[in-house]
């Protein structure tokens, strides 16, 4: 089992295995007492937090470091060297030319106010939250840089081919073995 | 899932809708069709093998041990398990498929370790194993063994329904850092993969089970509090309500079921 820190709780071997570089990718958030203020207009958050430049480099790495970013549990990308990606959302190949940085923004620091019963978690958000664990408490999942590192990353996969490639071969394969 | 029949405002509370499937089919007269799978269907061959032999099956391990210690004399009476229960294998069938269970005195639902529990307090007289110890996993495992085969068969007891809803609440309540419930996962999206672990179903089929993630034994409490804090949540405390009423809901959903404890999963 990882630190505090991480989810390997669910996510066995896999994930204990790149533990040891679980923040490599940036420090986790302070805890804050205020979040960074944003506008949110039919559905986009136009503006950048706070308003800091993403750096894409670090955001690939936050993206593939499934202790802080979390997404590859979830969803597929084109970062090859990442095993066992998840399935439950979409593949994030040719994201950025399918959304604006403005809804990236948006479904990153809070997608349930787009969809409230989506599973995609709210990366910066403190509010309307139950039994958060003593040692996240107040602290967002990302902090407005690492938002916008993500952000920054998304925008650079503007080829999906590699998304409909690994669905295929998702197709192909058995959905109930394990992959150990 | 007979006790349906009997308890309509149970139903209505927390039917899924495989009970209600199969109510209909009951109605029907027609064999139950049933859609649900246990966290083994969701298992690779080999580890499925690993379960099928009980050669083979670490868990056997503490069963075994179990064994003996069905046997041992404790407390100043100096009574065992089997002075009073005599041998398990007749005394035990069906016990552990039937947990939780309302307790007498109390009146409140109580879970198979906590029956152990109040059996050494109060016929033994003797100290209690406390929760997740080796001790408490080899007497559960062993006296869960004894229903392997039988049909979950939570008890036709009016007196759970208000708890068996309390754990169908808990269940869909997000909750964490990530705010995140059961039902997200376990009722909506099982059977995908969560990075390179496939979801399962969530029904308690084969508790205590030997995961191959803790090389160790491990009771359902166990699992509940691994993901809790997956989700970033802080997780209940062994035997606390809370996991008693949520292990009402899943057997209640799991209702039907057969048990295969001990089991062995991923």
């Amino acid at each position: 089992m990882g630190g505090s820190w991480s989810v390997a709780a669910l996510f066995w071997l896999a994930v204990t295995a790149s533990s040891m570089t679980a923040y490599a990718a940036g420090s986790p958030p302070e805890p804050i007492a205020e979040l960074a203020p944003f506008v949110v207009t039919d559905g986009i958050i136009a503006e950048p937090l706070q308003g800091r430049i993403g750096d894409a480099v670090r955001g690939r790495a936050i993206v593939a470091n499934r202790q802080l970013g979390l997404c590859l549990l979830c969803h597929s990308a084109p970062i090859p060297e990442e095993r066992f990606q998840g399935n439950l959302s979409g593949n994030l190949a040719g994201i950025g030319s399918r959304a604006s940085a403005g809804q990236l923004r948006m479904r990153l620091v809070d997608a349930r106010q787009l969809n409230p019963s989506t599973i995609m978690p709210s990366y910066y958000r403190v509010n309307k939250l139950t039994r958060v664990t003593p040692a996240q408490q107040g602290r967002t999942i990302f902090s407005a840089q690492q938002i916008e590192d993500v952000v920054a990353y998304l925008l650079t996969l503007r080829d999906d081919r590699g998304a409909l490639a690994s669905d295929a071969i998702r197709r192909i394969r058995s959905p109930a073995t394990e992959n150990k | 899932m007979v006790f349906i029949w009997l308890l309509p405002a149970t139903f209505a509370a927390i039917g899924t809708e495989a009970c209600a499937a199969e109510e209909a089919a009951n109605k029907a007269g027609n064999k139950i069709t049933d859609s649900r799978k246990s966290g083994y269907d969701f298992m690779s061959a080999s580890t499925q093998a690993l379960q099928n032999d009980d050669s083979q099956n670490p868990a056997m391990l503490w069963v075994k041990d179990g064994e003996a210690l069905w046997g041992r004399e404790a407390g100043k009476d100096k009574k065992s398990c089997a002075s009073c229960h005599g041998a398990a294998p007749k005394s035990m069938r069906g016990v552990a498929a039937r947990y939780p269970a309302i307790e007498k005195k109390t009146r409140r639902p109580i879970n198979l370790q906590q029956r152990i529990n109040l059996c050494q307090k109060d016929h033994q007289h003797a100290a209690p194993f406390a929760p997740e110890t080796q001790e408490m996993l080899r007497i559960e495992s062993y006296v869960g063994m004894q229903s392997r085969g039988l049909a979950i068969t939570p008890p036709r007891d009016a007196r759970l329904a208000a708890f068996t809803q309390k754990g169908k609440v808990q269940f869909e309540q997000r909750m964490g850092q990530l705010d995140l419930s059961c039902a997200d996962c376990h009722d909506n999206h099982a059977g995908k993969k969560l990075g390179g672990a496939t979801i399962p179903e969530a029904h308690p089929t084969a508790y205590p089970l030997y995961r191959l993630e803790w090389q160790s034994l491990g009771s359902v409490e166990r699992r509940l509090r691994n993901c809790m804090s997956g989700v970033r949540a802080e997780p209940y405390p062994y035997g606390a309500p809370e996991f008693v009423e949520l292990e009402l809901y899943l057997a209640a959903r799991a209702a039907g079921m057969k048990l295969e404890t001990p089991g062995v999963r991923p």
